[in-house]
């Protein structure tokens, strides 16, 4: 019983980290991020194989999708071309990325530090969901939620795709963070576990800080309850929508960083991840950090005891949990406003 | 209203290219799976692109449809013309169950759900002991009449194709009709249709229901045309393609469905037999074009392709008909039709309306005036049940009105106009009129699809037709709503309301945006109605139209009654005065 609690809650802080993830980003631009499994795999990926000591090819495709970003980026301020907006454009889309490689390239040929490769690795993964944002949300900024979350589905399809080909179908191991283990009573803790808690609780410590109490946190607030409100006062909501895809790319690659040691991840499993804690965003009404936590630790703790009593039927139970949790959320905010699109 | 001979044509091609000589059996199964997939978007053209319900769970009711039909074959030894009622049963029920839970979800909740229970279903699939778990049910018979097995992908050809066209026009026959205005009122502007007596939810789950049918018929077809059904093809993956093929052919258009499954079922295909293979290029490319597609033409190729047909829709007047029952109006000015006495409303700590009373009898008009946010619309939500009272008590001819629904109310014979016009801005003027007319016709889905329902939905057209004409906008009739004027709009919404032959018309500001003299020609209608029996009540800011026309007006301010009066008391009335231009230092 305590061993399933423990995984429970293990796993349940990952996709806490994760449901946050989607909170965050949802809030700031009203996209729900299909794609955060993805940002999971890639990170799983990138982490795993620099500890074996080869480059990770998201280095490349972070650069790829960066050359991509750049022709978006000069198609869209063609009008307004200045030499300031354009080696702003080429620094962020092109020479970043390429310094990141060659980051990535020394870190997989000298580095054997745990830290060093965990930061390498989100250097990679972060960008990759700047330029996503900007390759694919910011021309529809404005579209409906629900047509923003159609392309988050495209999104995700085409990163899946690119992970099969990048990656290969084959999983993927990494060692674990650090080798300490010891024992309460009964409970054998392992120092990887102690990294998911620790981790976990500072980001959401760190994010609930940052969006109560900080200016920025409350102008990337402001954006999402309203874009056009919060430009008029000032708010830069383009950089808003940049900055969160950047902190949820960069926290799903954390999430599959402290999976990864743990369980082996092949291309396709961020996304059933990333959905374990999107049940918990959701029923957190995609807004609430605190209820977003105890949302996904009770997840993790079904899909543990149910692993355990009916393993066949672990993933319809978790998936039909969510429904009612859903119906029980869109009852309690009644429905006030329509369509406009 | 839909032409016939171009579906006629499209009919005739379909039953004619399996005698194509030489055409290869391959481009038969090509056309088999394009129809396979049409049957499934279609049903998602009707639920998300004019119902605006995204689902992305279409593939699990196809799974319903199969192995329904895959496990009473092989066990217990049906006809498979037997299981297709069993299959289309389990699929409508399971929508039943299903929409009862998910419909109710607001706004992007749906969609998430619908992911939720599909990859809910596809694991069930693939766990199942009978249902042959992840190797699924193998050796189902083919359909077959007499002696004849539809082995062959050119045999099934004809049930599928066939099966296509019946579901379109079905499908096109429900939209063209009462229930199909619902349905399409539910995306955009179904506030409006509430007050109109349209049971939304109903409606909600009507539709889900009809692309649950529609899903499973088409796997139902699928498990005797493969043979053998696994789970794989009933995951997310394909929920997800059908929704790519409902956006890409166009999701508000029926034969979008058709036009989309051709584009995409071929696109794959090609994609398939590229050097990468094993799929993976496939899906990028499916992403991507996704994104583009969103990007480019959120509205999909149909409209775009449509664009170059070259024939007018008609525009036929509706034929005569018999009109409609009217209500029995008052002959007189006397007694109290509508009676609001210590209404009171708070959104929380805000109280939008104070303990507001007044009456409006039969043949008056009364007017509800103040400044911004004086209460008037919150007045307004209150009666019409919109919004329910926190106190007081509301009634009509007498009987308390309070805290019963839109639907019900207006079915005591109270209708509006709203002061941000609520039109569903892709249907015509006249169909946008006929909402008003909803609870006056009783035509259902069934006998719309069937076409049963023409002698109701003439009548009406008619009424509809007919108010529109005594709006003075017989001209616009076959327009856009969302085309007109926004003073026209709110000229619209009268017919609307009229057309549910109400006694009591209540106006939210229905002169804002009309020129003098269409103003004149408003109030010379409003008193008409009233010389026909009909009180009005009506919020307006233009003083110089309610001080000609009202009655009596009501002042309100900040919540609070402070005047009430003929219109040459209000006029100096130190508080209203006070009220509208602050007190004189």
């Amino acid at each position: 019983m305590l061993f399933l609690a423990q995984d429970g809650i293990t796993n349940g802080a990952i996709y806490a980290l994760l449901g946050f993830g989607l909170v965050l980003v949802f809030a700031v631009t009203r996209v729900i991020l299909i794609p955060q499994g993805e940002f999971i795999t890639f990170g799983a990926f990138t982490y795993a194989a620099l500890s074996s000591g080869t480059l990770p090819r998201t280095a490349q495709l972070a650069c790829a999708l960066g050359v991509i970003a750049f022709c978006v980026e000069l198609v869209s301020i063609r009008h307004q071309l200045s030499i300031r907006r354009l080696v702003r454009a080429a620094l962020l889309f092109v020479i970043m990325p390429a310094v990141i490689w060659l980051v990535a390239m020394i870190a997989a040929k000298y580095s054997r530090s745990v830290p060093a490769n965990l930061a390498v690795s989100l250097l990679i993964v972060a960008p990759i969901g700047l330029y996503i944002y900007r390759i694919v949300y910011q021309p529809m900024a404005h579209a409906s939620v629900l047509v923003l979350l159609i392309a988050s589905v495209g999104v995700h399809l085409a990163l899946q795709g690119m992970g099969l080909v990048f990656f290969g179908a084959e999983g993927m191991r990494a060692p674990p963070i650090t080798e300490v283990a010891f024992s309460i009573g009964p409970l054998r803790v392992t120092g990887q576990a102690l990294a998911v808690y620790v981790i976990a609780a500072l980001l959401i410590v760190g994010l609930w800080l940052f969006f109560g109490y900080t200016l920025y946190g409350k102008a990337l607030r402001a954006t999402a309850v309203n874009r056009v409100g919060a430009r008029l006062v000032g708010v830069r909501t383009v950089l808003s929508g940049q900055m969160a895809f950047v902190l949820a790319a960069a926290i799903g690659a954390i999430s599959g960083i402290l999976i990864v040691p743990m369980t082996t991840i092949y291309y396709d499993s961020g996304f059933l991840v990333g959905l374990k804690g999107f049940i918990a965003a959701i029923v957190g009404g995609l807004g609430s950090y605190p209820l977003t936590a105890m949302a996904a630790v009770a997840v993790g703790l079904v899909e543990a005891f149910s692993s355990f009593y009916a393993s066949n039927f672990k993933e319809v139970i978790v998936f039909t949990l969510i429904v009612p949790v859903l119906l029980l959320r869109s009852l309690a905010v009644p429905e006030v406003e329509e369509e406009k699109d | 209203m839909t032409q016939h001979w171009p579906i006629a044509l499209f009919a005739a091609v379909v039953a004619v290219i399996p005698f194509v000589p030489e055409i290869p059996p391959f481009w038969l199964v090509l056309l088999d799976n394009i129809g396979l997939a049409a049957l499934v978007s279609m049903g998602l053209v009707l639920l998300t692109g004019v119902g605006g319900l995204t689902s992305f769970g279409q593939a699990a009711f196809c799974g319903f449809g199969a192995y329904t039909t895959a496990v009473l074959t092989t066990h217990f030894g049906l006809s498979p013309w037997l299981t297709l009622p069993a299959s289309l049963l389990v699929s409508g029920l399971l929508a039943v169950i299903l929409g009862l839970v998910t419909v109710r979800l607001s706004g992007h909740y749906l969609p998430l759900g619908t992911i939720a229970w599909g990859l809910s279903l596809y694991y069930l699939f693939s766990k199942l002991e009978f249902l042959g778990r992840n190797d699924g049910i193998t050796g189902i018979p083919p359909l077959s009449v007499g002696s004849w097995s539809m082995i062959g992908a050119g045999s099934i050809y004809y049930v599928i194709w066939g099966g296509v066209l019946i579901s379109a026009i079905l499908t096109l026959n429900l939209l063209d009709s009462r229930t199909g205005r619902a349905i399409r009122a539910l995306r955009r502007g179904h506030l409006a249709a509430e007050s109109f007596g349209v049971q939304t939810a109903r409606a909600k789950l009507l539709v889900f229901i009809h692309a649950a049918v529609l899903a499973g018929f088409s796997g139902w077809l699928y498990a005797h045309f493969i043979r053998a059904v696994n789970p794989t093809p009933f995951g997310a993956q394909a929920g997800i393609e059908y929704l790519f093929i409902a956006v890409v052919g166009g999701a508000g258009h029926v034969w979008g469905a058709v036009l989309g499954s051709g584009i995409v079922v071929v696109f794959k295909e090609v994609l398939k037999s590229a050097p990468y293979g094993e799929g993976q290029l496939e899906v990028i490319v499916f992403g991507v074009l996704l994104v583009l597609l969103l990007q480019i033409a959120p509205e999909g190729m149909w409209p775009r392709l449509s664009a170059f047909w070259p024939f007018a829709r008609p525009q036929a007047k509706p034929r005569k008909a018999s009109a409609l029952p009217a209500r029995a109006k008052a002959d007189s000015g006397e007694g109290k039709l509508l009676e609001v006495e210590g209404a009171q409303k708070r959104f929380g700590g805000v109280i939008a309306v104070n303990d507001v009373s007044f009456a409006v009898a039969s043949r008056e008009i009364v007017a509800l005036i103040g400044p911004n946010g004086a209460g008037k619309s919150t007045t307004f939500n209150l009666i019409t049940g919109v919004l329910e009272a926190t106190a007081g008590r509301i009634s009509l001819f007498g009987n308390p009105i309070a805290g019963l629904s839109p639907q019900e109310i207006v079915r005591r014979g109270v209708a509006r106009t709203f002061q941000h016009v609520k039109l569903v801005p892709d249907m015509t003027v006249l169909e946008n009129v006929a909402i008003g007319a909803h609870l006056r016709g009783r035509s259902g889905a069934v006998s719309s699809m069937l076409r049963l329902d023409r002698e109701d939905e003439a009548r009406l057209l008619a009424e509809a037709a007919r108010q529109i004409e005594r709006v003075g906008l017989g001209a616009q009739m076959h327009q856009l709503a969302g085309s007109l004027a926004l003073g026209q709009q709110r000229i619209v919404e009268i017919a609307r309301a009229l057309c549910a032959d109400p006694v009591l018309l209540l106006l939210d500001e229905p002169a804002a945006g009309l020129r003098h003299n269409e103003k004149q020609a408003l109030a010379t209608l409003i008193r008409q109605l009233r010389d026909e029996g009909m009180s009005i009540l009506l919020v307006e800011h233009d003083m110089g139209f309610v001080m000609n026309l009202a009655e009596r007006i009501v002042v309100l301010d900040f919540g609070t009654k402070i005047a009430e009066g003929v219109p040459s008391e209000i006029k100096t009335n130190a508080d209203v005065i006070e009220a509208y231009l602050g007190v004189a230092a």
